[in-house]
């Protein structure tokens, strides 16, 4: 057998290997001008499952509910663990929760949000929140948002006084159902005036509200999240639960009872998008595609016009009345009657005895 | 209500459940974290009241599960999660028709037959102009002697076909760089990009990869023991046989596995039921195997290997 020395140089045996198949496929003849063909293959799935997913996923007029990654960082304090474990519970149904600790990501960080941007492609998940604990920034966590499954703006903020939902007690009845549709509520003038808390307000709303829905069932409203703007660095956090209690009109009186988890939020870094993105990721299409009526059509002398389909009666299969003894109305009425007047009667002559 | 007071008008989005309260000022300081939490809770009770008043004067519908409102679109704008759908470029065939001024004309799924005068559907089973339904095909001045015009239908129709895939990878190509893929469509590279010759480059696989690469390790002046290994590259498989050699004095207080190894086979051979152990047969047929190897002279290695458990035709005769 032959055997050929060939000096290494410095490469590794895998880079070798690539340069001895790209020799093999590219050697002899000389380049053709200007068009390299790169041979592609057209993939469709094969699968009607698939086909649904795929679509399900693709950029739309009007878009699905977003999804929220929750992930946490090479080191979590036990705050940081059950505030994750908690907000994975409460959007339970458009939240996916990664449990291993991720090192490589790091979102304020030019490079280190290459991980992020993988896993929003993988599980199609825009919204993600990150947490993570170092002696610098004690019980942290990242909101963020992703545009076309990049980094579209992050906010940074550390939480304080964490009140788990196992620590509040409250009548198991009115415990708000999973994934039922929140009020979601803010106080203060800093929503207003602060940038950061605009931000915040904005990517909370966006994380709470879940689907966007045209109808709604009323008896369904059995949760809220209250934010209130404490200082201009501060939010005070927390999620209720809603009784309804009757009052003279259509209106009830709302009742709220704190359920859990509560906490605070200061904030810390953020970044905003950059104007150019934020246009284009504000930007709605007006028009809705107007819906195809089927078997209507518009005549100018007689006006609307509609066709009706009737299926072909089988007249050997319909079914005929039942006429078994029992069973007619006016025997039924008339054996209801005799018995109210036999009771009746039976009083009367219970009387005159 | 909530408008008698002057600076308390709250900023409702009922499409997103959502309000806004701009004005609370909190008394100063606030005592303690009850307190804080309590007033927190109240002007929270009083927005949700705010948005239930409109919520509940919607105009509504009674179904089973309860009343059901029609919700107005949400008024906050938030950014979208991925980009509006780009529109589609038009095709070749698009565009020619678009210059030619050709009109889409809708195909009905019956037509009739001539040649059999019955109506057939024009796809599937028993359709109209089947290839395969061709009895005859008459001869033409201009064709060649020894050529089979159905083979050479055949071989059209291929031809066709594969102009016709070609083209639609090249308008879906275009679409892909108009960022207008449709959304089950995925181009997948098969290949590197060539440049030469048309012929392209069978994929290599993981198996074939890994022995190419442990070629290149071997042919190094060390032989691959010392190279450099990627992040995730496995060490090299070692070739040749797999022995495993007991060690000979054993360690202090185990006990002696060569030994141990020996006695075991020696137990073996000279227990009681060694006849039960030993497959005559089969040893009869293992050493007249080497006697016809010996014989012809020819060496294993440039031979497929044969399984020396199946049983040859010649195996019994008395050599």
């Amino acid at each position: 057998r032959k055997r050929f020395e060939v000096k290494t140089l410095g490469f590794s045996s895998l880079e070798l290997k690539n340069l001895i198949f790209f020799l093999g496929a590219v050697g002899r003849v000389a380049e053709v001008a200007g068009k390299s063909s790169v041979m592609m293959e057209i993939r469709t799935p094969k699968t009607h499952k698939a086909k649904r997913v795929l679509e399900k996923r693709a950029p739309k007029l009007v878009e699905n509910g977003k999804k929220t990654l929750i992930l946490h960082g090479t080191k979590t304090s036990a705050t940081v663990s059950s505030v994750l474990m908690e907000l994975y519970r409460l959007k339970k149904g458009g939240a996916i929760k990664y449990s291993r600790r991720n090192e490589n990501i790091r979102p304020f960080e030019s490079g280190g949000e290459t991980s992020l941007e993988f896993f929003s492609l993988k599980t199609d998940c825009s919204i993600f929140v990150y947490g993570s604990h170092t002696k610098k920034r004690p019980d942290n966590l990242v909101l963020g948002r992703m545009y076309d499954h990049h980094v579209y703006d992050l906010i940074e903020v550390g939480i304080e006084n964490f009140k788990s939902l196992l620590s509040f007690s409250y009548d198991k009845k009115i415990a708000p159902h999973e994934g039922s549709k929140p009020f979601i509520c803010f106080t203060g003038e800093g929503f207003e005036n602060v940038p950061e808390l605009k931000q915040l307000k904005e990517v909370l709303t966006d994380l709470f509200r879940g689907e966007v829905v045209e109808n709604l069932n009323l008896t369904g409203l059995d949760r809220a999240y209250i934010c209130t703007a404490v200082s201009p660095t501060k939010v005070f956090l927390t999620h209720c639960a809603i009784k309804l209690k009757k009052s003279g009109t259509i209106v009830p009186r709302i009742e709220l009872v704190e359920v859990g988890p509560s906490m605070d939020l200061v904030i810390r870094r953020n970044r905003l998008p950059n104007e150019g993105l934020r246009k284009e990721a504000m930007k709605s299409s007006k028009d809705k595609p107007k819906k195809k009526v089927k078997n209507v059509d518009q005549d100018d002398v007689l006006g609307k016009l509609g066709r009706v389909y009737i299926p072909e009666q089988e007249v050997g299969k319909i079914p005929l009345p039942d006429k078994s003894k029992g069973v007619k109305r006016e025997r039924r009425e008339g054996k209801v009657k005799k018995n109210k007047e036999e009771g009746s009667a039976s009083k009367k002559l219970k009387e005159s005895e | 209500d909530m408008d008698m007071e002057t600076d308390q008008i709250y900023q409702i989005d009922v499409g997103n459940l959502l309000a806004f309260n701009p004005n609370h000022r909190f008394s100063s300081a606030p005592s303690s974290r009850e307190e804080l939490v309590k007033e927190c809770v109240t002007e929270g009770t009083k927005l949700v009241q705010a948005i239930a008043d409109t919520l509940f004067n919607l105009p509504s519908t009674e179904t089973n599960d309860g009343p059901l409102v029609q919700l107005p679109p949400p008024t906050t704008k938030l950014p979208r999660e991925k980009h509006l759908p780009r529109p589609k470029p038009p095709t070749k065939w698009e565009e020619f028709a678009l210059k030619k001024g050709i009109q889409k004309r809708k195909k009905d799924k019956i037509v009739y037959d001539e040649t059999t005068d019955k109506f057939k559907r024009r796809h599937g089973y028993d359709r109209v102009n089947d290839d395969n339904d061709i009895p005859i095909i008459e001869a033409k001045a201009s064709d060649e002697p020894g050529e089979d015009p159905f083979a050479k239908r055949l071989d059209d129709k291929k031809k066709r076909v594969g102009k016709q895939e070609k083209n639609r990878l090249e308008n879906l190509k275009t679409a892909a760089k108009a960022g207008a893929l449709p959304s089950h469509v995925q181009l997948a590279v098969t290949g590197l990009p060539i440049s030469g010759t048309k012929t392209q480059p069978k994929k290599i696989g993981k198996e074939a990869l890994g022995d190419v690469a442990g070629l290149a390790a071997t042919s190094t002046a060390s032989g691959g023991k010392f190279d450099k290994k990627l992040p995730g590259e496995k060490p090299p498989k070692k070739q040749g046989k797999h022995h495993k050699y007991l060690p000979v004095v054993p360690r202090y207080g185990w006990v002696d596995e060569e030994k141990e190894q020996t006695n075991k086979v020696l137990g073996k051979l000279l227990s009681k039921h060694s006849h039960e152990i030993l497959n005559v047969g089969k040893a009869i047929n293992m050493y007249n195997d080497k006697k016809e190897k010996k014989k012809s002279g020819r060496s294993d290695k440039l031979k497929a290997k044969k399984d020396i458990t199946k049983k040859k035709p010649y195996a019994n005769k008395a050599n």
